[in-house]
């Protein structure tokens, strides 16, 4: 059932199609521990997206010939369920979500002190259980947020978030439509420690004074996005430990 | 990836070369290696492009076939840009289905041509919902000496303003083809433009051993008004904010220059 494209994606008065301002995140909900199983895991709620990752390791590196003899092997899968989207999506691995499974992992490891675990695999797998526009973005946040649960030695979470260019104007945080519409999207991943933007794409048309505006842009959303990172993981683990003192 | 032994050795003097702003094979920081370009090289093909950037050769090849538009996009053509990484062009590439580099490679260049509107797919819809021409973009790579996305980018543009159109007729909903070909009309002109991080510095068009001791990479791809299409970071390192912005400015310049070689006049 494709949805009819409204006429205008924002208002006179600056507000988007949900009821956003121009530089507003969508409403966001992020849970840790949520799987039993895995050594990390963690679920994020970013406006419909839904997504769940987990962590297993650092374990024995299989097959064997790719273990790294200084490091760890950090392995990402990214995968979108056949009933995520509109169209059914078969639930082969497409040519994106091989790209994205890339980027994703490039875009954590820089974060991972990978040299602790040497030999040894790190596997993270990304589900999308429904997306709305931004998956990578989201999948990223909440995979960091799943390291970080599985107790593997970090140097800063990472936070992920899109900027783009809807109807002349920079927005932060495109749901599905903004991004189809929209002029430009440019997804960007940020890690608190040395300001390090670790996954940067685009694609669009933007200026180059737009370009940096948009790059900002984003870099303040990944901020607001990595305190929230914080509280949760605060959240979970000093309740734990107030538990345990009593 | 793994670094062989030798790269490992390397790395620290390439590092202090590229500190100094200077590179291992005496280009500045911000050259590019020689560029050769040869359109019209294969003859069945609809389009064609070889180019040579230093060592590095990549040999594009376009055809156009009737197929189905997607349901999404009724009345538009189709492009489609797929990379071979062939055995025969490295060492470290073996026989099989795309790895994932082969496929971000073809992404990032499908990513510069579709986002800046070269090729206008509106004017390749013959029959909305039914009939349309598909634009097959095929990248092989012959030759790896690092930066195959700059190449493979390049021999895609020049591929595609080589590539010749069919001339043709809808009679009564069939499709008559007529003799004689017209150019595949092109738009725009997208360049890409990638850079290399080592030791915090960025240098323009990587060669293979700079690509293997670099922290990261990242293409910026700006089309014929300057603007920016496509950006693609890659590696497991970092950029700042600042290097970001700078990477923007030089490959907007340089693409200019790389423009040039490919659009006469």
């Amino acid at each position: 059932m494709a949805q009819k494209k409204p006429e205008k994606l924002i208002d006179e008065k600056d507000v988007r199609l949900d009821g956003r301002g121009l530089k507003e995140l969508r409403p966001m909900k992020i849970e840790v521990g949520v799987l039993g199983n895995a050594d990390g895991s963690a679920y994020i709620e970013q406006g419909k997206n839904k997504i769940l990752a987990a962590v297993y390791g650092p374990k024995e590196a299989h097959p064997k010939h790719l273990a790294i003899p200084d490091r760890a092997l950090l392995r990402c899968r990214y995968h979108m369920a056949p009933f995520s989207v509109e169209e059914r999506k078969s639930p082969a691995p497409s040519r994106r979500e091989v790209e994205l499974s890339k980027v994703i992992r490039e875009a954590l490891e820089p974060a991972v002190f990978v040299e602790y675990y040497p030999r040894t695999s790190i596997d993270t797998f990304v589900e999308v259980l429904q997306a709305d526009g931004g998956t990578r973005c989201a999948a990223i946040t909440v995979a960091s947020l799943a390291l970080a649960d599985a107790g593997i030695p970090m140097r800063g979470l990472v936070a992920a978030c899109a900027a783009g260019k809807v109807e002349g104007r920079l927005v932060l945080d495109l749901d599905d439509i903004e991004d189809k519409e929209g002029e430009a999207d440019l997804p960007l991943a940020w890690m608190s420690h040395s300001n390090a933007i670790t996954l940067l794409q685009m694609d669009g048309s933007l200026t180059l004074d737009e370009f940096g505006q948009a790059v900002n842009m984003a870099v303040e959303g990944c901020k607001q996005i990595h305190g929230l990172q914080k509280e949760t993981l605060k959240a979970k683990y000093v309740a734990v430990k107030e538990e345990v003192e009593e | 990836m793994k670094y062989p032994i030798m790269i490992r050795v390397k790395q620290k003097q390439i590092a202090q070369l590229v500190s100094l702003g200077k590179r291992l094979d005496g280009r500045g920081l911000n050259d590019y290696r020689g560029i050769q370009l040869e359109v019209g090289v294969v003859g069945r093909a609809e389009g064609s492009a070889r180019v040579r950037l230093g060592k590095t050769e990549v040999l594009v090849g376009t055809k156009i076939e009737l197929g189905e538009p997607f349901p999404d996009v009724p009345n538009q053509g189709v492009l489609t840009v797929n990379a071979e990484l062939v055995p025969l062009a490295s060492p470290t590439f073996e026989p099989g289905p795309p790895r994932e580099d082969a496929i971000e490679l073809a992404r990032v260049v499908d990513r510069g041509v579709r986002e800046s509107k070269a090729i206008a797919l509106e004017e390749l819809c013959v029959e909305p919902g039914k009939k349309v021409f598909i634009v097959f973009v095929d990248v092989y790579v012959l030759n790896h000496d690092g930066n195959l996305i700059d190449a493979s980018a390049l021999a895609a543009l020049a591929a595609l303003l080589n590539t010749k159109m069919f001339n043709y007729e809808v009679k009564e909903g069939k499709i008559e083809v007529k003799p004689g070909y017209k150019p595949l009309s092109v738009k725009n002109y997208p360049i890409a433009v990638t850079f290399a991080q080592i030791d915090d510095k960025l240098v323009v068009d990587p060669w293979l051993e700079e690509e293997q001791v670099m922290d990261a990479r990242i293409t910026i791809t700006t089309d014929k008004d300057g603007k920016i299409c496509a950006l693609q970071k890659g590696g497991y390192g970092y950029f700042t904010t600042q290097q970001v912005l700078e990477a923007a400015k030089i490959a907007k310049e340089k693409a200019e220059e790389l423009r040039k070689l490919v659009v006469k006049g």
